[in-house]
């Protein structure tokens, strides 16, 4: 059985992880740098932030390719190293990973927006997508998780490319991003959402990123109510939002107590693959480990 | 060219007032074909590109934007509305060339340094240029002397910085600091726009305005032109 699928066999509540991308820049990435360059520049950093999080208790990490479709990589001229980006993403996380805990193969947005309000047609997101899942797969990863996105053509494209690309034998999971009005940057409500992702076969399907708990929460609410059976949820929420400090520090604030409050209200709301998203550090994992008891 | 030129939308022949309203309510179903198809009955009637920029397509993006702000509209229809606009601007803009140009403001927009972000920023340009602004894209990753050359080369009454990302944020302040080195801060006002963005921290960089989203930085891009227009 697929380790993804096996751990909500085996375990009520799935604790996945959190930032890669805040983690890294507190490592030292430097500003506007192309993370995915990491995987094959510093690959130990990047094992480092894995390891911190299944120390804490994650049982799902993250690979480290949120931008690694052709069209993110090509804003720093890299598109051509798609496959090598992104598969050394897959395999270092696997490396650490062991046998008991899953990889998921990370997909973000393209950036671009989809005709009519773009440029982009269905079929080159389609492409694009295929060939990073091809390359996360090859890697190692167990499902892919396609997340913060906020266009429903958009994440058709991903699905439909991630399954081109291995002939549908890795489970898709998909989140979406709420942080306009409740609804998605391009207007979809989770109502919606969980409908139509629903319709394109996925059975994983919730919200991730945004502004803090409290938004996420909300979006856990309504999708809850419209939840098919068969559907397993998703909450990855931000760990608050960002703050100026004085002096030029940008610490999120949403704390490691604020972060296991906001696990538990998702779980009783029934949401059974709980994780985090920007600003959260293993310290966020282990209190959501904890007030979950799962530590 | 100000609206006190034009003859005030009340005192317009019913007739006329009904194309206005029409295409306000054409271009706010982002119906591009129907936006032209009254610019040009407008034109034929005689009426002048100032006052069909006005009424037929600033007042309805007026509408878009309020509606955008309070999450009744989302980008998908407002880049549609935005599209709608341009299509009559194409017709509008070489007529309005000949008769002055009656653009409200110059504002000079870029993603900072490091930031490869451009739907948010491309939305804002595109909302300022249906109010009535003359925007200056200098795209993304834009590092302090492009910011500088573009407002200095066209004179601009405002600046407008986009971020998505915490890391790239900090750059605003490094632009804002050289505007002051080199004599411009007062000549510029600054909005600022992002997802991690703040009041607090537009504050603490010495930005003058931090906008939450495209609809308020109209607001406030006006706001500041007509401060600017009752100090001159």
């Amino acid at each position: 059985m697929n380790r993804f699928e096996r751990l909500f066999e085996e375990h009520e509540i799935v604790l996945g992880d959190g930032a890669m991308g805040t983690m890294l820049q507190s490592l030292g990435l430097p500003s506007g740098y192309a993370p995915e360059l990491w995987n094959v520049e510093h690959p130990e950093k990047v094992q480092s932030v894995h390891r911190g999080y299944i120390e804490a208790g994650s049982m799902i990490i993250t690979t480290n390719s949120f931008g690694g479709t052709r069209f993110r990589l090509a804003l720093h001229n890299m598109e051509h190293r798609v496959a090598e980006l992104n598969q050394a993403a897959a395999r270092i996380a696997r490396e650490v990973a062991g046998d008991r805990v899953a990889v998921a193969g990370s997909m973000g947005p393209t950036g671009e927006l989809l005709v009519p309000y773009g440029t982009l047609t269905f079929e080159e997101a389609k492409a694009a997508y295929a060939e990073q899942a091809a390359a996360l797969a090859e890697g190692g990863v167990d499902f892919f998780i396609i997340e913060t996105m906020s266009a429903l053509e958009e994440v058709q494209a991903a699905v439909e490319g991630a399954r081109e690309a291995t002939g549908g034998s890795l489970p898709i999971a998909v989140t979406m991003t709420f942080d306009t009005h409740g609804h998605t940057m391009m207007g979809v409500s989770p109502e919606q959402a969980i409908e139509a992702i629903y319709k394109m076969g996925v059975r994983y399907i919730g919200s991730n990123c945004g502004n803090g708990p409290e938004e996420t929460i909300a979006a856990m609410e309504k999708m809850a109510a419209r939840k098919p059976e068969d559907v397993i949820l998703i909450a990855q929420s931000n760990a608050g939002v960002p703050r100026w400090q004085k002096g030029g520090q940008i610490v999120y604030d949403g704390t490691p107590e604020v972060m296991a409050q906001y696990a538990v209200r998702v779980r009783d709301l029934g949401v059974r693959y709980i994780g985090a998203c920007c600003g959260s550090t293993p310290a966020h994992i282990r209190a959501m480990a904890e007030a979950l008891g799962l530590a | 060219m100000s609206n006190q030129e034009l003859t005030p939308f009340e005192e317009l022949p019913e007739e006329l007032q009904e194309l206005y309203e029409t295409m306000q309510d054409d271009l706010y179903d982002g119906y591009a074909d129907k936006v032209v198809e009254g610019t040009k009955k407008a034109l034929e009637m005689g009426r002048s590109p100032a006052e069909i920029l006005n009424y037929g397509l600033i007042a309805g993006m007026d509408i878009v934007g309020e509606d955008f702000g309070a999450g009744i509209l989302f980008v998908p229809e407002v880049l549609m509305a935005a599209k709608a606009m341009k299509a009559a601007m194409e017709i509008l803009r070489p007529l309005l060339t000949q008769t002055g140009s009656p653009r409200i403001g110059r504002i000079v927009m870029g993603t900072v340094k490091g930031d490869i972000h451009d739907i948010g920023k491309n939305l804002v340009s595109m909302m300022l240029e249906g109010a009535g602004f003359e925007v200056i894209d200098v795209g993304i990753n834009t590092d302090a002397d492009v910011f500088l050359a573009a407002i200095k080369e066209h004179n601009a009454d405002l600046l407008g910085m986009s971020a998505l990302l915490t890391t790239t944020m900090p750059y605003m302040k490094v632009v804002i600091d050289r505007l002051r080195e080199e004599g411009w801060r007062d000549k510029v006002r600054v909005l600022v726009g992002g997802a991690p963005l703040s009041e607090a921290f537009a504050e603490e960089i010495g930005a003058d305005a931090y906008c939450r989203d495209a609809s308020v930085a109209v607001e406030v891009a006006k706001k500041f032109m007509a401060l600017k227009r009752q100090a001159a």
